[in-house]
């Protein structure tokens, strides 16, 4: 399925400076290893070092946040959206 | 380099005040140029952590999208995030490490007993192991930098 990938602004540098990347994938999860698999350096801060998602990644397929559809195996049609949208959280 | 004039860094001072002895936060709305990055304005929020609030802080995914908005609305976008440390130093933790993006600048305001004290900048390297510091620069906020 080709589907469109939004980055957000911290992770642009990281993916070719590019806003958007264009993609083939069957599953969320499809699409975020294709990601990482074509920009390298994006997976670290998408991905914990045993391969799950961080905590504070948010993965939204059009305006759904897959937590609460199939996570990463949430399939995918021609023409989905998926973003990634920063939690920010803190504390001394 | 991050350029933060004095009545932003008074305000982010005063936020840290009102709301000790819990942590506050807020975004910092800005651009990139070519001497730097300029915060031009801030975007309060409330602290979202419940359980915890003196020693975490969070914000929701609308809060960061209604923050986005408001940058844009203003020809501007989200360079950062600023908070607060009641009664700890403005030096980043471990947690805020663990939970950093890349890129944006992370503002730390110390409030020790009630009042603000220094502020301090700090960007996440790119491979996430540690902080930088940053810079701050613009009349008294260059001198509570450190």
């Amino acid at each position: 399925m080709a589907v469109k990938v939004l980055i957000p602004t911290p992770l642009r540098p990281f993916a070719g400076k590019r806003d958007t990347i264009e993609l083939k994938a069957r599953t969320v999860g499809e699409a975020l290893g294709s990601l990482t698999a074509e920009f390298t350096e994006l997976r670290k801060h998408l991905y914990t070092d045993d391969g799950r998602i961080r905590s504070f990644v948010n993965v939204y397929l059009n305006d759904e946040d897959i937590r609460f559809l199939e996570k990463e195996n949430t399939p995918l049609k021609d023409g989905d959206t998926i973003s990634i949208v920063p939690s920010i959280a803190g504390g001394r | 380099m991050l350029s933060l004039n004095e009545n932003l860094a008074r305000e982010i001072r005063a936020h840290g005040a009102e709301t000790y002895p819990h942590e506050c936060c807020g975004a910092l709305l800005g651009a990139d140029a070519e001497s730097g990055r300029q915060v031009r304005a801030l975007f309060r929020l409330i602290n979202r952590r419940v359980d915890s609030p003196r020693n975490r802080f969070s914000v929701t995914t609308e809060d960061v999208r209604e923050a986005e908005r408001s940058a844009q609305d203003a020809g501007l976008e989200v360079v950062g995030w600023y908070h607060s440390h009641p009664d700890h130093p403005a030096i980043p933790s471990e947690f805020d490490r663990e939970n950093a993006w890349p890129w944006y600048s992370y503002i730390i305001v110390s409030v020790m007993k009630g009042r603000a004290q220094n502020i301090a900048s700090c960007r996440l390297a790119d491979d996430r192991m540690r902080f930088e510091p940053e810079r701050i620069t613009a009349g008294a906020a260059a001198e509570l930098s450190r």
